[in-house]
């Protein structure tokens, strides 16, 4: 089992050395102690291995992840998951903004809060955070589904395209062009699908939240528009 | 970039070790500013008497100044020399000749603070050097401020190095760019403020003077910059008694602090934070966009 302190081992060595592994690796539990707010902590990995940080992350931890499952026992700083593409990382503590920004696929499990813009530009991520995200969270989100067990701040998905928000506290604002829309039972299921990837079976009822998304007026150009852009 | 730093002391006895905890704060963020570096810290003083913090050009002792000044304010004072620094503690009558002296010498001594407790230091260098060149480490207090600077709108000189200082006891460090500050920069100069360099943040700290000299709170100055100021910017403010943050209303600008019982700490990043004692019970969180902390000793 590797393991590396970060009080010994730079970043960058502990990063290579992830990003050698081959697709068959046995060595597939990391363990990374003393992160102590350093950046770009287990950037790029491509290997389907579980990572365990234990302590405070920096920016971007777990950026552009691929297969892994990266847990962060505490905070996480700006961008944690930023463009994942697949695999999960799970924040146990609260994430700071633009958690999951651009992402395109896998699962961002936030235990604690998310500051502003969470899930800015989501291309496909599914995002569940159990506490309150801040404003402009889904800032044009292209897809996926952002679930926040608690409230949301202001300005809420704002230009937002084909991702799905399912809120279940209050919503302080919506932002241009998104709107309420009726849960179809196609969405039911999605949503009951991500909290049971989180591993929320039963805690969190589907009927509890409501369902949030593009009133697609602002796709294209259009005049009448003007004062909305 | 730039990063910031910022502590206030909740717990009396940790004010031997303020100096200490806020240099290596500092030195963390010298990714973030690796041009300059400042410090302004709330030490021990006396509501008779002002401390005028100097800088002294370089090529001159600053030792030599102790008899000159002497003889210009008619009486030995106490003058403390740290780098390129002096202090001199002064009593609120000797205060105008000691300013008279500093206008006869302007070539080659400039105003950095003015203040009971206040003093600010700030140099060109990176940001381990500038704290270990004015033994910040020694510095005992019940809060500071520290500030490392990557200059992106103006020179890298000392002049333009963070805390900046526009009334006494106060300061302001600030992590972004204003859009407006010329403008306001003229209202305030109608108003009588003296502002000595080009610096969209002198203008933040000229502003929050002049509405505290208006009577109004530290909170509430702030409060009013939010429909005043344009721009992004994160603010940590110092004043004799008080602490205090701001965000823009995006919050453009990153933040993070940390309270426990023994302190309030403000970091740009969690790096700064994690070198405080007892980091892991301190509770941890993100100043909200817009909103305004603020902490006051009684």
């Amino acid at each position: 089992m590797p393991t590396h302190d970060l009080n010994v081992t730079p970043v960058r060595a502990v990063n290579e050395a992830l990003h050698g592994l081959p697709p068959d690796t046995n060595e597939t539990f990391w363990q990374i102690d003393n992160p102590q707010g350093k950046h770009a902590i287990g950037v790029g990995i491509d290997a389907p291995v579980d990572v365990e940080i234990n302590g405070h992350v920096g920016y971007y931890c777990g950026g552009m992840n691929k297969l892994a499952s990266i847990r962060i026992h505490g905070n996480a700083g700006t961008g944690v998951a930023e463009n994942m593409m697949s695999g999960t990382v799970h924040v146990m503590g609260d994430a700071s903004q633009s958690a999951g920004a651009t992402g395109c696929g896998g699962l961002l499990i936030i235990d604690g809060d998310a500051a502003a813009r969470c899930g800015i530009s989501m291309k496909g991520i599914d995002i569940l955070v159990k506490g309150s995200i801040g404003a402009m969270s889904a800032f044009m989100a292209q897809a996926g589904s952002l679930v926040v067990l608690g409230d949301a701040g202001a300005a809420l998905g704002d230009s937002i395209y084909e991702a799905t928000i399912f809120v279940r506290g209050n919503v302080q604002s919506l932002g241009t062009d998104c709107i309420e829309k009726p849960m179809t039972p196609v969405d039911r299921e999605r949503l009951a699908g991500v909290l049971h990837r989180a591993g929320l079976n039963g805690e969190a009822k589907v009927d509890d939240f409501r369902m949030y998304g593009s009133a697609r007026q602002l796709y294209h150009f259009h005049v009448d528009n003007i004062a909305s852009y | 970039m730039c990063g910031i730093v910022g502590l206030f002391l909740k717990n009396k006895d940790r004010q031997p070790e303020l100096g200490q905890m806020l240099s290596r704060m500092l030195v963390t963020m010298s990714a973030r500013g690796p041009d300059s570096a400042g410090i302004a810290v709330y030490g021990a003083g006396d509501d008779d008497k002002v401390k005028l913090t100097l800088r002294v050009a370089d090529g001159i002792d600053p030792e030599s100044l102790k008899s000159e000044i002497a003889t210009a304010l008619g009486a030995p004072i106490a003058v403390r020399v740290r780098s390129s620094h002096i202090v001199l503690t002064v009593t609120r009558l000797q205060e105008a000749s000691a300013l008279d002296w500093l206008r006869r010498r302007k070539a080659d001594v400039q105003f950095v603070s003015a203040g009971a407790n206040m003093e600010i230091y700030k140099e060109v260098g990176l940001p381990e050097h500038v704290a270990r060149e004015f033994g910040v480490a020694d510095m005992h207090g019940t809060h500071g401020i520290g500030h490392t600077r990557m200059a992106t709108e103006s020179a890298v000189t000392t002049e333009g190095a963070h805390p900046f200082s526009t009334g006494k006891d106060q300061c302001l460090v600030h992590n972004g760019s204003l859009s407006n500050h010329n403008a306001v920069r003229r209202t305030l100069q109608r108003e009588g403020l003296a502002f000595s360099t080009q610096n969209d943040s002198e203008v933040a700290a000229g502003y929050l003077t002049w509405r505290m000299s208006q009577g109004a709170s530290l909170r509430d100055s702030l409060s009013s910059s939010l429909n005043d100021l344009d721009g992004f910017f994160t603010f940590v403010v110092g004043t004799r008694n008080g602490f205090a943050v701001l965000r823009d209303p995006i919050a453009c600008k990153p933040a993070i602090m940390a309270e426990s019982d023994d302190y309030v700490a403000f970091g740009s990043e969690y790096r700064a934070l994690s070198v405080l004692p007892n980091i892991e019970r301190a509770r941890v969180f993100e100043p909200e966009p817009a909103t305004v902390y603020a902490w006051e000793h009684s």
